[in-house]
């Protein structure tokens, strides 16, 4: 169900790159969207490669449509054609992220990855993001450092956050974080509670949809082994 | 003119304090030879410019480092490099952190012996609030505000490459360029390990005109070093050594000195 919610995140997108970054989770829904509903995207192997079929996780294409080197995958980003989902450490009300260090950048309590690609990637194309684990550490008041840009530093466009309990997006008061819908068995106050800010919450929050049976087959072929669950556990 | 030498040449053609720039990308095809030959000289204090992986991680470990200059510091399958966090964390080494986008362009200008190339990637992140010496133009045709990344100037870069002739004409085979003939058209001096050296005739035997990756004229020397990449992946040579590499996340890292 959370890569169903993540691979909405591509709807309309047409023929662009749809980018997952990070995990099982991301790329599924990139080639599950594909699949199913978002026919033009195109997608790729995790390294260089577009692919012309959609291969299941770990496995190489049969047909390749594409080449894009890491310094083509640079001159994308600033070109925009490409919707990227990302992670990210700490999160904040405005979607400004965290993939760098925590506590203070001169000397940091943990030093993360770097910034990445976070900046341009949140400054020329639409991003969205995935966070398997949902809790007050992750979705912080202030970001300690602001790798990916929020709707206040002048993000190009911040679709969706899917988490491991909900979906949000930045339709609240300037640009803040909205909840959009619980996951099957979760309340709006265990999100809520969940949340290191005050979220956005709408009068009525909906259940986040179910896979669809096409959704779920195309799923169990994309990743046999259950890559996906061990992403949550 | 032949220019292969020893990795023990190259090292003694460096000098404490220069400003290295080291090929690949996180994990893969980084000149880790030539790393090793660093580690064992009395070299020191030298800023390192990199899209960086276990390369960073040796030389910060072994106190050469003044400062590194890069966008992350990754082993790729292992998300975090152990030693770099230790010496941020320790506060031992400084820190020059740039977008990875905002880094090519570094690279593009010193390349092209620009001074900077503007770009929207960095602005508003705290990219610009830890790097206050960096600047932004305005758009001299649209008033757009765009980031100036400067040039990546570099003493010296440092790349391995799949096949070279003993003339510096050098050769990828692999899926990915990565940045190496950035880092050759950007270096003062640029030294290219390889996994064979070959007869100019034959470098065309391996793969097509568009592989020949980096010109002699942006070559100062050839080291043949099979292997050179180890425990980083050099495809289509060999694969990440992905147990090799778990070990260098635990273990001290003079272990990977004494294997090499």
């Amino acid at each position: 169900m959370c890569v169903v919610a993540c691979a909405e995140a591509f709807r309309g997108d047409g023929e662009i790159l749809a980018a997952g970054i990070g995990g099982a989770v991301t790329v599924l829904a990139a080639r599950l969207a594909r699949s199913v509903f978002e026919p033009d995207l195109i997608t790729h192997d995790g390294v260089c490669l577009l692919t012309g079929d959609i291969p299941a996780l770990g496995v190489a294409p049969r047909v390749v449509e594409g080449w894009l080197p890491f310094r083509d995958h640079l001159w994308l980003v600033l070109n925009g054609r490409r919707h990227v989902m990302l992670g990210a450490s700490q999160i904040d009300r405005h979607g400004n992220t965290n993939i760098s260090a925590i506590g203070d950048w001169a000397r940091p309590k943990a030093q993360l990855l770097g910034v990445r690609g976070a900046p341009g990637n949140t400054r020329c194309d639409p991003t969205s993001y995935w966070i398997p684990r949902h809790t007050p550490w992750v979705f912080v008041e202030k970001v300690d450092v602001v790798s990916g840009l929020g709707t206040d530093r002048g993000a190009y466009e911040l679709r969706r956050v899917v988490t491991n309990l909900a979906v949000l997006d930045f339709g609240g008061p300037d640009g803040t974080m909205r909840l959009v819908s619980t996951h099957p068995g979760v309340s709006v106050a265990e999100v809520v509670a969940a949340t290191g800010f005050a979220l956005d919450v709408p009068g009525e929050v909906p259940q986040t949809r179910l896979p669809t049976e096409e959704e779920s087959a195309v799923l169990a072929a994309l990743d046999p082994g259950g890559l996906r669950e061990k992403e949550l556990a | 003119m032949t220019k292969i030498m020893t990795v023990e040449r190259v090292v003694a053609e460096l000098e404490s304090g220069m400003t290295i720039g080291v090929g690949g990308w996180g994990s893969r095809r980084k000149p880790m030879a030539l790393i090793g030959g660093i580690l064992r000289s009395p070299l020191q204090d030298l800023t390192i410019i990199s899209y960086g992986g276990a390369d960073v991680g040796l030389l910060c470990a072994a106190g050469k480092v003044r400062r590194v200059v890069a966008p992350f510091v990754t082993l790729d399958s292992i998300p975090l490099e152990p030693h770099f966090r230790r010496a941020r964390q320790e506060g031992t080494v400084a820190f020059t952190e740039y977008d990875e986008g905002m880094f090519m362009f570094g690279l593009l200008a010193a390349a092209h012996r620009l001074p900077f190339l503007p770009t929207r990637a960095g602005l508003g992140s705290d990219v610009m609030r830890v790097n206050p010496e960096l600047r932004t133009v305005r758009s001299p045709y649209t008033e757009e505000e765009l980031v100036a990344v400067p040039a990546l100037e570099m003493d010296a870069a440092l790349i391995h490459l799949n096949r070279a002739d003993a003339r510096g004409n050098a050769q990828y085979l692999g899926p990915d360029p990565y940045f190496d003939d950035l880092y050759a058209k950007a270096a003062k001096k640029t030294y290219v390990s390889c996994e064979r050296v070959v007869d100019t005739a034959d470098l065309l035997k391996a793969g097509p005109v568009q592989s020949l990756l980096v010109s002699r004229s942006m070559v100062a020397g050839v080291v043949e070093a099979p292997g050179g990449a180890w425990f980083t992946s050099c495809e289509p040579d060999y694969d990440r050594d992905e147990e090799r590499q778990r070990r260098y996340n635990k273990a001290d890292w003079r272990e990977f000195l004494d294997e090499q």
